[in-house]
């Protein structure tokens, strides 16, 4: 991932850490230093599509934040368009947040309950001098039929509104300034199964209709499988895998990847046998294991897993693993186990099409 | 929200039953008979028989309750036993008195509070949350009445800025009406500060941390936008709901304050009422405050539902 000249990178992060507690807390006595976001560095490149993907608790909301400096970071620097935001005043960091915006994971409380739905989208516009008066509710009414609403939405409550509805009400908020930089904190995880792709496609939409660059952050990689350019891995705080999304998908490098990869539902029956699920719970952020952090749940652990840190390299073009055994370890092949079909399945197929009658082969 | 007002009207009447049947109760149960001074030196036995059953008081406690629901449901409240003055001026004199009082020390609370509350809630941890709190702590423990009497100590005898006692309306003399509230309204708003101030940071410390605060900030909002806007807005209700009920307190509560200022208010005359065992005085008082406080209730409750879009139908 080292950018060459040409290519426009819109955001830089170079790393970034943010640890929350520690300190000596009367009468708690010490408390545990979580350290959320450990020293990760990221460049986003403009107009792409990059995730962030990784378990519940591995820092990627945290990530997001301090992206959008919505939390302060305790180190490292983001660049937004070459321009330094850590250390930027609050006004002026106010009036950036136009062209950076984000969209949440809960539709439901992310949404000021007593205002109505034209006052959620068009309250930016004000604030940044965008539109006033007619001009905003003209845009307002513009934002909700671009998001696939009815312009006579605006005058309602959000409760008003289905879980999909309020995430599109919440991404027509996040586009009112016309940003150039959106992120996702999780915005389809909230929501039914079955409107996650109508509102994962209509931000694929909006994208390519804007001139968006998008930050997607998923728990896991169904999601964004289809919809990513590149694909950041988090592990408990740190980047373990980075990698463009053919390469991660065909040959992941980091053991994390793929146990994640292998735990994408697959279609077919019998699969399920031949994977191997990650098991156990991830480390506590408060005490995370020494060398390295994946080390306890890593079935290719040895001895210099257990005491060194694995930095992450460059492996493959454009592809950055941090594992000492990624280059020992054979390119990963996809579960074989899909052609391969169990005697019992066969038997239960050639039952159903004796009865269908039907050659056995077709069922 | 008609059915709701219709609703609590009809859930009023027995509650009203019920307090006044427990007041009548009470009263009963004292010792001490209002008839025996009336009687006059001699308390002679035929005078005492004419006098009760002039009063009715020779009837069965039941038949008494009975009959005064029946004359209070008319629109008669009686006459006071000592003064032979009817309830219902008796009440018509104190209760703006003591509207006034209370009126002003919810204003003083309000503005003493809630700024304080919301400050404290937005700088939680810093010396602004601990001085708040030191400031509410030490208000809530100041008992009213020890207040007023170094209030009256300082500002009046000393300084000879205020009047030590007295009332007068704001309608008729404005300026003298706040010369003899400020102090009193003072004393009792100082009091609810602190337990307003207490509730107010509570409730701003919860919405401040809820998901569309967040989103407001990330709007880009001045933060001075999305406290009051956003924040404040939605940790109203709550505080509203108790400056109503704290309000319908201060009708039937001050009490102590009143006799320290001597205001001739609500509060003194139910506490003269009950010395005197002057049943009609204080059973019409009882069902007044009882229906004030009903009806304050009754207001926060359609201030809630007017301000909250999702309970609007």
């Amino acid at each position: 991932m080292t950018a060459d000249a040409s290519t426009d990178i819109i955001l830089d992060a170079r790393n970034l850490t943010r640890y929350f507690g520690g300190g000596y807390r009367f009468p708690f006595g010490e408390m545990p230093l979580i350290r959320a976001v450990d020293g990760v560095s990221l460049s986003v490149r403009r107009g792409e599509t990059f995730a962030i993907v990784g378990e519940s608790g591995c820092g990627k909301s945290t990530l997001a934040r301090l992206i959008l400096r919505l939390i302060e970071p305790t180190g490292g620097s983001v660049r937004f368009e070459g321009r330094e935001i850590t250390g930027t005043p609050p006004e002026a960091m106010r009036r950036l947040r136009r062209d950076m915006q984000i969209i949440f994971q809960d539709p439901f409380g992310s949404l000021n309950p007593r205002m109505t739905v034209g006052a959620l989208i068009g309250e930016p516009l004000s604030v940044h001098g965008i539109a006033s008066g007619r001009e905003r509710d003209a845009r307002v009414r513009e934002m909700l039929r671009l998001v696939g609403l009815r312009p006579d939405h605006a005058g309602r409550y959000p409760h008003e509104f289905s879980g999909g509805q309020r995430q599109r009400i919440g991404i027509a908020r996040a586009l009112a300034t016309r940003p150039r930089l959106l992120i996702g904190d999780e915005p389809v995880s909230a929501l039914d199964v079955s409107i996650r792709a109508q509102v994962i496609n209509l931000l694929e939409d909006l994208k390519a209709q804007l001139g968006l660059t998008l930050i997607l952050v998923a728990h896991d990689l169904a999601v964004i499988r289809h919809t990513s350019d590149r694909i950041a891995v988090m592990y408990l705080g740190e980047i373990v895998e980075i990698a463009d999304r053919d390469s991660l998908f065909e040959t992941p490098r980091h053991p994390y990847t793929r146990s994640l990869i292998d735990a994408i539902p697959v279609p077919v029956p019998g699969a399920r046998a031949a994977r191997t699920l990650l098991q156990g719970d991830p480390p506590s952020p408060a005490a995370p294991p020494p060398g390295c952090r994946f080390h306890t749940r890593c079935v290719y652990a040895k001895d210099i897993c257990r005491t060194d840190r694995p930095a992450l390299r460059d492996i493959a073009s454009g592809h950055r693993v941090a594992c000492h055994l990624a280059g020992e370890l054979q390119a990963h092949t996809l579960p074989a186990a899909l052609e391969t079909v169990s005697a019992a399945r066969q038997r239960r197929v050639a039952l159903f099409a004796g009865a269908q009658g039907i050659p056995a082969s077709n069922a | 929200m008609w059915s709701l007002i219709l609703n609590r009207i009809l859930v009023a009447v027995p509650t009203l039953l019920l307090v006044t049947l427990f007041v009548f109760a009470l009263q009963r149960l004292l010792p001490g008979d209002p008839l025996l001074t009336m009687a006059g030196e001699e308390r002679d036995p035929a005078v005492l028989e004419h006098l009760r059953h002039l009063y009715g008081f020779d009837r069965p406690l039941p038949v008494q309750f009975v009959i005064w629901l029946r004359e209070v449901a008319a629109g008669n409240f009686g006459a006071s036993l000592r003064t032979g003055e009817p309830v219902l001026k008796l009440i018509g004199q104190t209760l703006p008195v003591t509207v006034q009082l209370a009126t002003a020390s919810i204003l003083i609370a309000m503005l003493i509070g809630i700024p304080m509350g919301v400050l404290s809630a937005v700088r939680k941890g810093s010396w602004v949350d601990y001085l708040a709190n030191i400031i509410s702590l030490t208000g809530l423990s100041i008992p009213h009445f020890w207040l007023g009497i170094i209030l009256i100590l300082v500002v009046s005898v000393e300084l000879q800025w205020l009047p030590a006692s007295g009332y007068a309306s704001v309608f008729d003399d404005p300026v003298r009406a706040l010369q003899t509230t400020i102090m009193p309204a003072f004393v009792l708003g100082s009091g609810l500060a602190a337990t307003l101030m207490r509730h107010t940071r509570s409730a701003m410390l919860e919405v401040l941390g809820l998901d569309y605060i967040r989103t407001a900030r990330a709007k880009g909002l001045l933060p001075r936008a999305v406290i009051l806007k956003h924040a404040f807005r939605n940790a109203l209700v709550p505080i509203v709901t108790l400056s109503t009920l704290l309000f319908g307190q201060l009708l039937a509560g001050a009490v102590l304050t009143e006799q320290v200022f001597t205001i001739p208010g609500f509060g003194k005359l139910i506490v003269d009422a009950v010395f005197n065992r002057d049943y009609g005085v204080v059973q019409g008082v009882v069902l007044c405050t009882a229906i004030a406080f009903i009806g304050l209730n009754l207001f926060a409750d359609v201030l809630y539902i007017l301000t909250n879009p999702r309970m609007r139908s």
